[in-house]
């Protein structure tokens, strides 16, 4: 085995033998099942309570009770509202929904009061105001002489079906976006995720062979590139194996967890109109939907170019974390202030993306796609909606070509900074080592 | 053996090794000696092929050396350290297999080691268990694990008691008798003394003294003579050859001519005086160190 080849297999083997290792990649999918089996807990969960509503009706509409639940019960009412308070105060009933006279159809709005020293509960209020829609709807009807056949004639749902005109290109659903949105926000923060833990792992390591002492000992039987490149590469190869443990185990736990909890699509269908409860951007009827389209995606493509920007980005980052591990002094906390430098672009890369899914194809989704910096966590996320090759191809060449770049100018740190001991270098001490001869 | 020849190396504008120039003979001890900042390590780091210097070259056994992991060569830096995580034997493969050894011949020249050591039960201790003078036997082993032909030892002793100091000292007297040339840096005058063969010294980069031991001793001796006798001198002999008191029947005398010392002693035997011992006074490494050092500071 050759120099490089022994100091990678040192880096990895001491790394994947590690308890912290084998605790952080086992205990990760178990998290996951944990939080699977809480969300199936609390979906599954049936309040003993069920809540009992007076409806006191003066509106005249002579409006129906809703049917009751295994969360509510409601019954009309003909006693007076101090009675009715009374009965609430001896905890005969929960609530007292009052429904003022309705004056007729010229009426835009409509309230109607909740009498009960507890908040109104979402669920309730739903119900409630559906029902009441539906009465007040039929009684304008009923006064402006309209019938319920021709008025549900007006009602028309509205799609609109992407088509593409071009013969090459994959015809797509009005899910792809929202798919694409999903998918590719998912895989640029994996990636950032990946280059920030692992990179700053690379820091450290360094950094503790600085502060140990041994660096020297080591360069006197290897260079310095092949210590940093094979550091390097050592611990990506762990960020690689914990990476596929999960696509592996991740899986396996959700089927689990799945079958442990007893949910199946239509409750999951459940869980996302909980979500949209906060926030109405997704219909959830489309999750079906969706979760049938990720089948029908170009996996093998997203796979190995996902792989490319990940490794390119770690290079580039990682590289960028050496020479920072080297630069700093034997207090190992001295990093904190230098690693600024790398945590601004990722940030901002992480920011970009967001707001790119929602622009694939604007300017600023082109410049963040091909410039170095940004392209490990921009690209991912917008390889979902088939950006074209040219534009693939060449932040592949500039991101990999800048990797190379940045590799032989963090060495240039690296190999100065190893041998520096006492204190952290300054951003002038940095630069000067860039053009120093070794 | 090692033959550095007109090395320099400029950092800032700063020449930290000034057309520096030696040489280490094979089976000798030469002590690089000088005072913190002198370029010792600067020198040592581009003997090693660490760095590279501006100008000059260094050759081993009529090889220009360019670039380090030179697997002919042994470092002990003096700033050293091990993987604490690592075990004794994990980490004493790994850092011989670096130096170009396969598995089985590694583990063949960590076993002989150890045993020769008698430290066979460490091999799965972890570093961050051993105290300082143990872990100093592992960088030492380390060091010379793959039987180069150039050591360079900087401040082997640092922190080692006696004990484990004799044992280094005894395995680098072994290894020089063996056919080794040993570069050894310290600050210890006494250990230069005692181990070197021949002498290095430098100051802002530029070689000072250099040459063997015993002949610097010489170049620097003030022809003092020490003379112990068995009763007082009387003040006749002590006027006449102007003879100063050192100690109870200890004297010394100045004698540029090497004359006086034989007539010293036929006045004593005249006047029936017991010689106990007689001596030339050499100056001591750490006297030739500070006055070298000194003129070249004031110069």
């Amino acid at each position: 085995m050759n120099k490089l080849g022994l100091i990678i297999s040192r880096e990895y083997i001491t790394r994947v033998k590690n308890k912290k290792f084998l605790l952080t990649t086992l205990l990760t999918p178990l998290g996951i099942l944990l939080f699977i089996l809480c969300i199936g807990f609390i979906f599954s969960y049936q309040s003993d309570k069920q809540y009992l509503v007076s409806i006191l009706d003066q509106s005249g509409m002579q409006i129906q009770a809703p049917d009751e639940s295994r969360r509510f019960k409601f019954e009309l009412s003909d006693q007076n509202l101090p009675d009715l308070k009374k009965q609430y105060l001896n905890h005969k009933i929960d609530a007292v929904l009052v429904l003022p006279k309705f004056a007729g159809v010229d009426v835009k709005d409509y309230t109607a009061y909740f009498y009960s020293d507890k908040a109104l509960d979402i669920e309730m209020e739903a119900i409630l105001e559906k029902t009441i829609l539906k009465r007040v709807r039929q009684e304008k009807m009923k006064l402006l002489s309209f019938q319920e056949e021709t008025v549900s004639k007006l009602d028309t749902d509205i799609k609109i079906d992407p088509e593409p005109i071009s013969d090459n290109v994959k015809d797509k659903s009005s899910n792809t976006g929202k798919i694409a949105t999903l998918l590719g926000g998912l895989m640029g923060y994996i990636i950032f995720f990946i280059i920030f833990l692992y990179g700053a792992s690379v820091m450290r390591s360094v950094t503790e062979e600085k502060v140990n002492r041994i660096v020297e000992i080591i360069i006197s039987s290897c260079t310095s590139t092949e210590l940093m490149l094979g550091k390097i590469i050592g611990i990506g190869l762990v960020g690689l194996t914990q990476l596929l443990i999960w696509i592996i185990i991740i899986p396996i736990v959700f089927m689990i967890g799945t079958a442990l909890t007893g949910m199946d699509e239509s409750q999951m269908q459940q869980v996302a109109q909980q979500g949209q409860m906060m926030n109405q951007t997704m219909d959830p009827d489309s999750i079906l939907q969706i979760i049938q389209e990720l089948k029908q995606i170009n996996w093998l493509k997203i796979g190995i170019l996902f792989l490319l920007y990940f490794l390119g980005g770690y290079f580039v980052y990682a590289s960028m974390f050496a020479a920072i591990g080297a630069a700093v002094g034997d207090d190992v906390n001295d990093s904190q202030s230098l690693t600024i430098f790398i945590t601004i672009p990722i940030m901002l890369a992480i920011y970009i993306s967001f707001s790119v899914i929602r622009e694939p194809e604007s300017t600023l989704a082109i410049f963040a796609s091909i410039f170095p910096l940004f392209s490990p966590i921009v690209m991912p996320s917008l390889i979902v909606f088939d950006p074209p090759f040219w534009q693939i191809l060449s932040s592949l060449i500039v991101l990999f070509a800048f990797a190379w770049l940045i590799i032989a100018l963090s060495g240039r740190i690296y190999r100065t900074g190893i041998l520096m001991y006492g204190k952290k270098a300054s951003l002038k001490e940095i630069s000067r080592w860039l053009f120093t001869k070794q | 053996m090692l033959k550095i020849r007109d090395l320099c190396k400029e950092y800032q504008d700063l020449k930290v090794v000034n057309h520096v120039s030696f040489e280490v003979r094979q089976g000798s001890i030469c002590g690089l000696l000088g005072p913190n900042g002198a370029g010792k390590t600067s020198l040592i780091r581009m003997i090693t092929g660490i760095t590279r210097p501006d100008s000059g070259e260094v050759i081993l056994d009529g090889k220009a050396i360019h670039g380090n992991g030179n697997n002919r060569i042994a470092y002990m830096p003096e700033e050293r350290g091990l993987y604490k995580k690592m075990s004794v034997g994990e980490q004493l493969l790994y850092l011989c297999r670096l130096r170009g050894f396969d598995k089985k011949e590694a583990e063949k020249r960590v076993v002989w080691w150890m045993n020769r050591f008698e430290i066979q039960s460490w091999w799965t201790k972890k570093v961050e268990e051993l105290s300082k003078g143990m872990s100093q036997k592992i960088q030492f082993i380390a060091a010379v694990v793959h039987d180069p032909k150039l050591i360079i030892l900087d401040e082997p002793f640092s922190g080692l008691d006696p004990i484990n100091s004799n044992l280094i000292r005894d395995e680098i007297i072994r290894l020089r008798n063996e056919g080794a040339a040993i570069l050894f840096s310290t600050h210890r005058m006494e250990q230069v003394e005692e181990l070197c063969d021949e002498i290095v010294l430098i100051n802002k980069g530029i070689v000072l003294l250099n040459g063997e031991v015993g002949s610097v001793r010489q170049q620097f001796k003030e022809h003092l003579y020490e003379l112990k006798c068995k009763k007082e001198l009387p003040p006749s002999i002590l006027d006449n050859y102007e003879i100063s008191h050192i100690d109870h029947c200890t004297y010394k005398f100045f004698d540029p001519e090497e004359k006086k010392g034989n007539q010293i002693l036929q006045s004593m035997i005249k006047e029936d005086i017991p010689l106990q011992s007689y001596r030339e006074i050499l100056p001591t490494f750490s006297e030739i160190f500070i006055k070298t050092v000194n003129q070249s500071n004031n110069e």
